[in-house]
């Protein structure tokens, strides 16, 4: 609270000064990397109280009024916009300079979706977040380079410029289920991202039926979607049989690529299948012999 | 005068026992002891069920020298931690279907408080003139036992592992799964207003589900919200859909000008197993002339499910979902052990219904 206190008694201090009456001056340059020191030339004479206060750091030394005073490069790490206020003995005066961010040095890296059907159009979001070591968005246009890259495909490259700060990209998925690998990159940082292309809907659902007794084993043929991928294990299959003792309904989940089930039925009976919203064949099966 | 006002306390003690005794139903009761009628016998026999007097209730049997005491007391106070373990027999009514000079037949509707909500139990009773008295001759328990055997399970199960929270905010996490409605139908009732209708889980990993609804006035502002609470298949393998319904009580279908469904999805670690057949599903008529959809329920697993709960959706002749019901198995579901359910609909409900779907929500100790 106190501290919050003195920033704003400071901050009022030096928008007062920056229109009032100038009894000394500064001269900071315009424009300041983060991260790297530097000098103010100052006018005036005898001792002074220097202050600089930015977005997230605050410094204060005495100076001598007339020399350049040196900024350490620890007191400008965060971008923004910096003011610099000296107070001597016949007043305050204050200048403003910005820090702008330093050469890239970090990604962050966001991919959307974690999972995409095959085949999707423009279903994969990639955006890169171009940050320098302090964590300052670099708004400065840098290139990044996105790679996506999946196995038996060939690679999509493409560079792409950052408005301020950020590129992205948006991307199809394959044909080909499996996981494909996302790169951004600039220069030698690179973020790497896993989207898993995974099977769409069931296609052509076949099933056959072979009686056993009192019961009927109930199979699938392998499960895939309309682009050839297997359907992944856990996908539930729903069948019914309809039989002289009414309606039998199971729902299986597919193991190995396909879904099987045991079913009691007595006398002919007809089955059928289906795997969420898509539907499958019709088999009919005759009594027990 | 000090001997007066002990006795004084002493009988104004003994008229407020007799008082709760009455009250308590004790003249009833007494009534009911006495068993000079088959209607009083299974009184009896489910007054002492009530009061979980087992003793008793097993010596009000005709035949209890051919069924084991605790047998007979599992079959009514429930076993393997089914809802049954967590229910109380709250009351009952009895009335005769048959009565002759030695043997009758009566029915008992059951009314049990349970863990989810009041379910009925109706049963014909035999009871048989015993000397001076009647007795109920209790249905031998087919309690179902499962040999010792080993039955393998290699069915999927799916564990998530989420982004941590020392992770960058840019780092990839797992995305929530994707579920559709794929239909919504609100059906007016005399005495509420019934959103129906049937959810898909269209990802590739398992979603926990909710749906709910919020209608809309004619200013089109919202007017009530409820969810689907237990009228949903909560956890949805991939590809796999639940019907759903959700109840707004007192509201008409003319008050709203629409309604805004919310289907919000979860990933959450699952397991495919146990996979449980409903077979023998057909609509029929119940004891008490209800419409009822009636069938069995296989658990094909090697774990027992302690509660099953059956959901059934209805269908009309152009597929869309007219009713939604719902009933819990009030026994265990052991491996391989079928087990019987059945759900009510409205009789006008029954006679459009063209086709149906029954699923199955199980809890099993120790699993969600």
């Amino acid at each position: 609270m106190r501290h919050t206190f003195v920033f704003f008694i400071l901050l009022l201090l030096s928008e007062l000064s920056l229109t009032g009456a100038r009894a000394a001056d500064l001269h900071p340059p315009k424009q300041v990397t983060a991260g790297n020191g530097f000098s103010i030339a100052t006018t005036g004479n005898g001792d002074a109280t220097f202050y600089l206060v930015g977005p997230s750091d605050r410094a204060k030394q005495t100076v001598r009024l007339g020399n350049a005073i040196e900024v350490a490069a620890d007191d400008v790490r965060t971008a923004g916009r910096y003011i610099a206020t000296v107070c001597g003995s016949d007043g305050c005066a204050s200048s403003a300079f910005y820090v702008v961010a330093a050469a890239p040095a970090q990604l962050s890296f966001l991919v959307h979706p974690s999972r995409v059907p095959v085949s999707a159009k423009d279903a994969i979001s990639a955006v890169a977040f171009v940050f320098d070591k302090f964590h300052n968005l670099v708004l400065q246009p840098v290139k990044v380079d996105f790679n996506v890259a999946v196995k038996d495909a060939p690679a999509i490259s493409r560079s792409l410029p950052t408005n301020n700060g950020v590129a992205w990209i948006r991307l199809n998925a394959t044909r080909k289920g499996g996981p494909a690998q996302v790169v951004a990159s600039i220069g030698s940082i690179s973020e790497h991202r896993v989207v898993q292309q995974v099977a769409s809907d069931a296609c052509n659902l076949r099933i056959k039926a072979t009686r056993k007794g009192n019961s009927v084993a109930v199979e699938t043929e392998t499960v895939r979607d309309c682009s050839g991928n297997p359907v992944p294990d856990g996908t539930v299959v729903t069948f019914t049989a309809t039989d002289a003792k009414g309606k039998t309904t199971v729902d299986a989940p597919i193991k190995r690529g396909t879904a099987r089930v045991q079913m009691r039925l007595t006398g002919g009976a007809t089955i059928s299948v289906a795997s969420g919203v898509a539907m499958g064949n019709e088999v009919r099966i005759g009594g027990t012999p | 005068m000090r001997y007066l006002l002990a006795l004084l306390i002493f009988a104004v003690t003994l008229l407020f026992v007799a008082v709760g005794w009455v009250t308590s139903g004790g003249l009833a009761r007494a009534e009911i002891r006495s068993a000079s009628t088959p209607t009083e016998a299974v009184q009896a026999l489910l007054a002492d069920v009530q009061s979980h007097n087992w003793d008793r209730a097993y010596a009000r049997l005709a035949n209890n020298k051919d069924i084991d005491r605790s047998a007979f007391e599992r079959d009514l106070s429930g076993s393997y931690r089914s809802l049954r373990t967590y229910s109380s027999l709250e009351g009952f009514d009895v009335w005769p279907i048959h009565a002759a000079s030695e043997q009758a037949v009566v029915r008992a509707n059951l009314h049990w408080s349970t863990a989810v909500g009041p379910i009925d139990d109706v049963r014909d009773l035999k009871v048989e003139h015993q000397g001076s008295s009647w007795k109920v001759d209790w249905p031998s328990p087919n309690l179902p036992k499962v040999p010792p055997q080993v039955i393998p399970v290699n069915y999927l199960r799916w564990d998530v592992i989420n982004r941590g929270p020392e992770d960058d905010w840019g780092e990839q996490n797992v995305d929530t799964p994707q579920v559709r409605i794929i239909s919504m139908n609100p059906v007016e009732r005399p005495d509420r207003l019934i959103i129906l209708g049937e959810i898909v889980n269209e990802d590739t990993v398992p979603a926990y589900v909710n749906v709910n609804a919020t209608l809309l006035d004619q200013h089109n502002a919202p007017m009530s919200q409820e969810g689907s609470f237990d009228k949903i298949s909560h956890t949805l393998l991939p590809k796999q859909v639940s019907p759903y319904r959700i109840d707004f009580p007192g509201i008409k279908l003319k008050q709203i000008k629409s309604v805004r469904m919310d289907a919000k999805a979860m990933l959450v670690p699952a397991s495919a197993d146990p996979v449980i057949e409903v077979s023998g599903q057909r609509m029929n008529t119940d004891a008490l002339g209800k419409k009822v959809l009636s069938g069995e329920l296989l658990n094909e697993s090697g774990q027992p499910v302690n509660i099953a709960q059956t959901l059934a959706v209805f269908y009309d002749s152009n597929g869309r979902v007219i009713w939604v019901s719902d009933g819990y198995i009030d026994q265990a579901l052991l491996p391989q052990t079928p087990v019987h359910f059945a759900v009510d609909l409205p009789d006008d409900v029954a006679a459009k219904v063209q086709n149906y779907h029954v699923t199955v929500n199980h809890y099993s100790s120790g699993n969600s």
